[in-house]
């Protein structure tokens, strides 16, 4: 009850009429920064913050939190029509969002995506009001032993996108963590197949890689195949809204990738991009057909995309509970709380109530905004699609390259770019998946780093893994997913 | 997109400024300041930077500043243009502090701090080191012991290998004759993470900025063990290093600095214009809210500072196999 009057309480701040025009500025240029590869977020944010010295907090936060949560919801309308991830925890909307956009089914891809962006954000919006608590203290029994066992977890979703050849997706997927070893080393100082090149002693952008692969090398292939009169891309094919046979396969994977993505979302280092890999196995394996995976399956879209969203409501649990920013949006969101004199911490709930409950009830406020203004929209960008081929092809390598460029304006990442690019286009042309590489980049230094932490905490002893109940317990989930299939498989064969 | 717009703006401001320098009166006595950030908005360099030009904008010291940021590798991929495309720009500063100094070494970068002019140092933060709240750790002594005896049981939480936290763990296990290379050193990217391990009871220990972890401290979820100020802070009730028998002091300073090749009264000009902002009220105001140490520090001073610790990181870097 007492949360219930704290929320009410909150509502009142955040529907003053100001604060309503700062959420509506947020969730706008939310979505369109979510729309630009390259500028997330984090940067936006960091980029506004010199307007805390002239704006309120109350307002800037319900602004900042606006951002945040258009720009998930952005992300996914270039993955699905251009191939073209705005940002990382889009890339897995690509593999079927794109592949439904090409076959006419674009509006029902982009619905499914606003529809389930809206039932996970207010879904992880009800988590973040009423068990965050709960949350934070299962969250933090994580240790690096935990997240390491995790990531093996994730490595298992892999073999959902390996395609046909299991050594050509391997070879892929050691390509993907190869490339996520490059720069310096967290746990040593030492820079890794940097070359001598400082640019790459940060490494190398996961967006850069994904908008190389899906965007560059895909539009070169598309482009190369394109005299022979061969264009698979069709605007609208029977109805541009969502079927009746759509609802139905949407609604589980929504709320299956919410119950990922937000438990997940709030671990201090789970991250948005692990949910979403999660969520595409499960409703791969969970699908009634899963033949049309790879073909552009909306269970796809909508579990991942589902995920992604109630991700981002997750990492505000232990940023508003503890004062522990997860990720670099929550970094900066906190460097803004130290520009009013407000130092975030445990007792951020208790000093400071009125700004974090306006912050929570207008995050409710600007889920519904989004949903009303990006539902409208789902027409408009669709015709993107009616464009010719290769006006169409020329303006994803414009558009990939702008926003590129827009990541660090380092000169640097546009060739990468077009390496990527020109290795997405052999990758194709010679039928090796490019979705592993993404998953062995994001997935290969996170259970390095994981690892090596548990090894120096204990001293060296692998045993830790199997020791510790939730390290064990995500491993025997690994393992059961890895063989489970198989072996069920096996058994109904028999019988 | 940045850098080409402020270059040519900045050639512009540079035209107006020497046409203005000669008809207008010195009242101001500069019209655009460039601010040239090696770091991505929103980390500590870059708040510095955006919190300079407030200040000064709001003394109307200064008309309007152009910020650049050109992140990556603590500094060392943006120090390389300062130093070449900058040189001997007038009305310019760069952002810069203890951080580049580790990684401009560890990195074996062809350029250093001596390349470009010294103007000021202006901020510190002293490192605190914590413990969980429920840790049998009640004083730095203790854990010296635990050290001492078994240098692998104890679990350090800190930033990435080579910075500000390691270097200071590296400095407390060399004066008390333990191999730095053998401290279990472990980096988080960022603090968030290296928190909620330290608050998940998953480590030994933690080392970070105060404001890092004041608030924790604060509300009593870690122990505050020492912090690594010369003498105590008002208003932190920790001990320091020193008065714990550990001979260790650090801080994690920032400062600014002009291009290489600007004229000694350009140098002079910009030492007068960071003077007379440290001693502003906007900015003791803003030391203030955001925790920061005011540690003003200008001319031969500071040059011989900058070259002192450039020796004694180096040294440490060296002990911790990392230069």
């Amino acid at each position: 009850m007492d949360t219930l009057s704290q929320l009410a309480n909150g509502f009142a701040v955040a529907l003053t009429p100001m604060n309503l025009a700062f959420s509506f500025l947020g969730v706008l240029l939310g979505t369109a920064i979510g729309v630009l590869p390259g500028l997330g977020p984090a940067l936006t944010i960091a980029l506004l913050l010199p307007i805390t010295f002239k704006v309120d907090a109350t307002g800037a936060f319900i602004l900042f939190a606006g951002i945040y949560y258009g720009a998930m919801y952005g992300g996914s309308t270039t993955s699905i029509l251009l191939n073209t991830p705005g940002e990382s925890a889009t890339i897995v909307t690509a593999l079927e969002g794109n592949k439904m956009a090409r076959r006419g089914r674009g509006g029902a891809a982009l619905a499914t995506a606003a529809i389930g962006s809206f039932v996970a954000g207010t879904i992880g919006t009800l988590g973040l009001t009423f068990v965050a608590p709960i949350v934070v203290d299962f969250a933090l029994r994580f240790g690096p032993a935990e997240y390491f066992s995790l990531m093996i977890l994730a490595f298992v979703t892999v073999s959902a996108v390996l395609g046909n050849s299991a050594i050509r997706g391997l070879a892929a997927l050691f390509f993907g963590i190869w490339l996520g070893l490059i720069g310096v080393d967290l746990q040593t100082g030492q820079a890794r197949f940097t070359f001598g090149i400082l640019e790459l002693l940060d490494g190398i952008n996961v967006i850069v890689v994904a908008v190389g692969l899906f965007a560059v090398g895909e539009t070169l292939y598309l482009a190369a195949r394109h005299r022979y009169g061969k264009d698979e891309i069709l605007p609208v094919k029977d109805s541009l809204w969502m079927t009746r046979e759509d609802w139905g396969r949407s609604w589980k994977a929504w709320l299956r990738g919410s119950a990922m993505g937000f438990p997940i979302g709030a671990l201090p280092a789970g991250g948005a991009e692990v949910p979403t890999f999660l969520s595409y196995y499960l409703e791969k394996k969970l699908s009634k057909k899963p033949e049309e995976f790879g073909h552009g399956a909306i269970e796809g879209v909508a579990g991942p995309e589902a995920a992604n969203n109630a991700s981002a409501a997750g990492v505000l649990v232990p940023m508003l509970t503890l004062g522990l920013p997860t990720s670099a949006t929550a970094a900066i969101m906190l460097s803004a709380f130290q520009s009013y004199g407000i130092n975030p911490g445990p007792q951020l709930l208790m000093t400071q109530s009125n700004l974090v409950w306006g912050l929570i009830a207008s995050l409710y406020i600007g889920n519904v905004m989004l949903l009303v203004l990006n539902l409208p929209l789902v027409g408009l960008w669709v015709r993107i699609l009616a464009i010719p081929a290769p006006l169409l092809y020329g303006g994803i390598l414009v558009f990939a390259t702008i926003g590129t460029y827009g990541i660090s304006q380092s000169p640097i990442d546009l060739i990468l770019l077009y390496i990527l690019g020109g290795i997405g286009f052999l990758m194709r042309k010679y039928d090796f998946p490019t979705a592993p590489v993404i998953i062995g980049m994001i997935l290969g230094p996170l259970a390095e780093q994981e690892f090596r932490r548990a090894m120096t905490i204990s001293q060296g002893d692998v045993t830790v893994l199997v020791t510790r109940p939730l390290s064990l317990t995500l491993l025997v989930l690994a393992a059961i997913a890895l063989v489970g299939p198989y072996l069920y498989r096996r058994l109904n064969a028999r019988r | 997109m940045l850098t080409r717009r402020d270059m040519m703006l900045a050639t512009l401001a540079g035209s107006t400024a020497l046409a203005a320098g000669w008809s207008s009166a010195r009242a101001q006595a500069i019209d655009t300041l460039q601010i040239f950030v090696p770091a991505a908005p929103g980390g500590g360099w870059d708040q510095t930077g955006r919190t300079i030009e407030a200040v000064l904008k709001a003394n109307k010291q200064i008309n309007t500043a152009q910020v650049t940021n050109v992140p990556g590798a603590g500094g060392a991929v943006g120090l390389p243009q300062f130093v070449n495309q900058w040189k001997g720009r007038q009305n310019s500063l760069m952002v810069a502090g203890m951080v580049m100094v580790g990684a401009l070494i560890a990195n074996k970068s062809p350029v250093n701090l001596s390349q470009v002019t010294p103007i000021a140092r202006l901020t510190g933060e002293f490192e605190v080191i914590v413990v969980p709240g429920t840790s049998p750790h009640k004083d730095m002594k203790s854990l010296v012991e635990q050290l001492k005896k078994d240098p692998g049981s104890v679990s350090w939480a800190g930033g990435s290998a080579g910075g500000t936290d390691h270097i200071l763990v590296g400095m407390i296990a060399q004066s008390q004759g333990v191999d730095p290379k053998k401290v279990a050193y472990v980096a988080f990217a960022g603090g968030g993470p290296a928190q909620a391990a330290l608050l998940g009871n998953q480590v030994t220990c933690g080392v970070s900025g105060w404001g890092e972890f004041s608030e924790q401290v604060k509300a009593g979820k870690l122990k505050a063990l020492a912090i690594s100020a010369d003498k105590r802070v008002a208003g932190v009730d920790v001990p320091t290093l020193k008065e714990q028998g550990i001979d260790v002091e650090l801080f994690n300073w920032r400062g600014v600095f002009a291009p290489p090749g600007i004229a000694d009264t350009d140098r002079a000009k910009l030492t007068k214009l960071i003077e007379d902002m440290a001693a502003s009220k906007a900015w003791q105001d803003e030391l203030a809210k955001r925790d920061w140490m005011g540690i003003l520090q200008t001319g031969k001073a500071y040059e011989d500072y900058i070259k002192s610790e450039n020796i004694r990181i180096e040294a440490i870097l060296k002990g911790l196999g990392l230069a």
